[in-house]
């Protein structure tokens, strides 16, 4: 990102709490407001801080046994970074297991770096006071994708099935409000307060969706990664917390992503 | 054939498929909805108020859950009645409380989340979901619109009797609706609904001028 970027980020950093004013009386809906933001800051969006700072953590020898993450293999090979997003979730031979993207950095993180597991997972969600690796990681890999189609693949038994378990996650009505997915996310044009809601049974609503995320929340001041995404859906569901990389959040995923298939990768994004 | 017969015979293929799939009839998909359910006892946790048992599920939500909201018609009966039966009316009859206190409710979002505190009082969510006062633009679209309810659903004893079945459980009406069930799960409490009705009905409302 060049200076005259990252004027324009710290421009828009500043304009966070007018915006906070402008959604109190706009009638206008929150994605005609993102698109002017999109446009306000054409070609720089403040996740480029958090693509270079997961960069570096992943170039940087760390953790108890000090090697850098460039060995994790993501899909297409140790080390191979361009692309991998875009074909995530996927099958895994050594872990013999369906893995989105932060369950496989967390394999990296914790087989090659040996850093143990609950490390991470206690608090794997970045917060204004600390950064989270793990989702500095992931921003950096999606970025890697940037442009390249969307092509997650069934072909294989254990991902056919991760796809149908999600399909279920997706309607599983539960909880105090008995609200599942399916009761925000399965009709058309619809949208709670002034937030649009994308249809995830329309191909376009779900690419659109889907290739958006992680992406840097201008009413939170931080890039946000799919994991929080769910994670943050199921609180509104009125849900128990799900496990961070745990198989109901990737199977969730899987379905999801499939969805989005066909369209290019175009994150990190840039939300509300 | 005729291209109207094919038409007819294509869309019965159609339901037939989508039937079967929803019923989960095969050995294969009983396989996954197995799975399915034990990912999901095992992969919630407690956080705040939001205990890990919330995922278990009554029959209702396993049902229309099952059948993707659309449960078979002598299944919907039956489930409609069973929540019906339990819908508990004000016992000295009075349906009316305040449009003020109401419209408060109706705006506050909260409640029932982990970030909730137990002693924070839920709000109703009804802009989330309603356009109800013709004031607020920031509605949400989920649920029909409410604007002028006392004035469309008859005399005023009809209308409010409607409404507080509606929000005390919405479910005894329409058994996979997507609106919560607000007495039914102990969201509200009667005197809120009360509020809410009045919200509705009150020919002083903002939602009725
Ligand atoms: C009670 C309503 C509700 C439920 C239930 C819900 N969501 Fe959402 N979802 C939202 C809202 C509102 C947004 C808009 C996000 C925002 O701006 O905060 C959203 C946004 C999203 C997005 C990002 C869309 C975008 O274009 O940025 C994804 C992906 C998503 N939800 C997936 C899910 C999944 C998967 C589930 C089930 C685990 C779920 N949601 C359950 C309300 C809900
Ligand atoms: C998550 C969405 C949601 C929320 C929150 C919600 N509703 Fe609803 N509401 C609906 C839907 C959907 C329907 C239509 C039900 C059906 O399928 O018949 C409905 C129907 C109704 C009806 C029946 C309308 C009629 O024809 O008589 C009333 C009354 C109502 N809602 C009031 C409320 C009030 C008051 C609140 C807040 C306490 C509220 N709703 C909260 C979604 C919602």
């Amino acid at each position: 990102m060049n200076i005259s970027n990252v004027k324009k980020v710290i421009l828009v950093l500043s304009l966070t709490a007018s915006y906070a004013a402008v959604a109190a009386d706009a009638a206008i809906s929150d994605s005609d407001r993102i698109e002017q933001y999109r446009e306000m800051i054409s070609d720089g969006n403040p996740a480029d801080f958090d693509e270079m700072r997961g960069e570096e953590l992943w170039k940087k020898p760390g953790g108890p046994k000090n090697v850098s993450l460039e060995k994790c293999n993501l899909g297409k090979g140790p080390g191979v970074v361009k692309g991998a997003y875009a074909e995530l979730p996927r099958y895994f031979k050594d872990t013999k297991k369906v893995q989105d993207l932060e369950s496989r950095l967390l394999t990296c993180m914790t087989t090659l770096q040996g850093i143990p597991e609950a490390d991470i997972t206690a608090k794997p969600f970045a917060s204004e006071k600390k950064a989270s690796d793990i989702s500095s990681l992931a921003t950096y890999v999606v970025g890697q994708s940037k442009g390249i189609k969307m092509a997650v693949s069934l072909k294989h038994p254990k991902e056919k099935e991760a796809y149908e378990i999600g399909k279920r996650i997706f309607n599983y009505r539960a909880g105090p409000y008995d609200f599942a997915c399916s009761t925000c996310h399965a009709t058309s044009d619809v949208r709670i307060r002034m937030q649009d809601l994308p249809n995830f049974h329309v191909q376009k609503d779900a690419q659109a969706a889907f290739t958006s995320w992680p992406a840097y929340r201008v009413s939170q001041g931080l890039t946000r990664s799919f994991q929080w995404r769910l994670n943050d859906c199921f609180r509104q569901q009125r849900f128990p917390e799900p496990k961070f990389a745990s198989e109901v959040t990737v199977d969730l995923t899987m379905f999801l992503a499939v969805s989005a298939n066909g369209a290019e990768y175009a994150g990190p994004g840039l939300k509300r | 054939m005729n291209a109207k017969q094919f038409v007819g015979i294509a869309v019965t293929v159609c339901l037939a498929t989508a039937t079967v799939s929803a019923q989960a009839g095969s050995k294969e998909e009983k396989m996954l909805d197995a799975k399915a359910a034990a990912i999901i006892k095992s992969d919630f946790r407690d956080k705040g108020i939001a205990k890990a048992d919330r995922v278990n599920q009554d029959e209702l939500q396993a049902a229309c859950s099952k059948y993707l909201d659309d449960v078979p018609v002598d299944l919907k009966i039956k489930l409609e009645d069973e929540q019906a039966k339990h819908i508990k009316w004000p016992a000295d009859g009075n349906l009316m409380g305040d449009w003020k206190a109401g419209e408060k409710l109706a705006q506050s979002g909260r409640g029932m989340t982990w970030s909730d505190k137990a002693e924070d009082p839920a709000g109703g969510n009804c802009y989330n979901c309603h356009q109800l006062s013709s004031k607020e633009i920031a509605y949400g679209t989920i649920g029909p619109s409410l604007l002028n309810y006392g004035k469309k659903h008859g005399t005023p004893e009809k209308a409010q009797r409607r409404a507080y079945g509606r929000i005390y459980n919405a479910k005894a009406y329409a058994a996979c609706a997507n609106m919560p069930r607000f007495g039914h799960m102990g969201i509200l409490s009667e005197a809120q609904i009360k509020d809410l009705v009045a919200l509705l009905v009150d020919p002083e409302s903002p939602v009725n001028k």
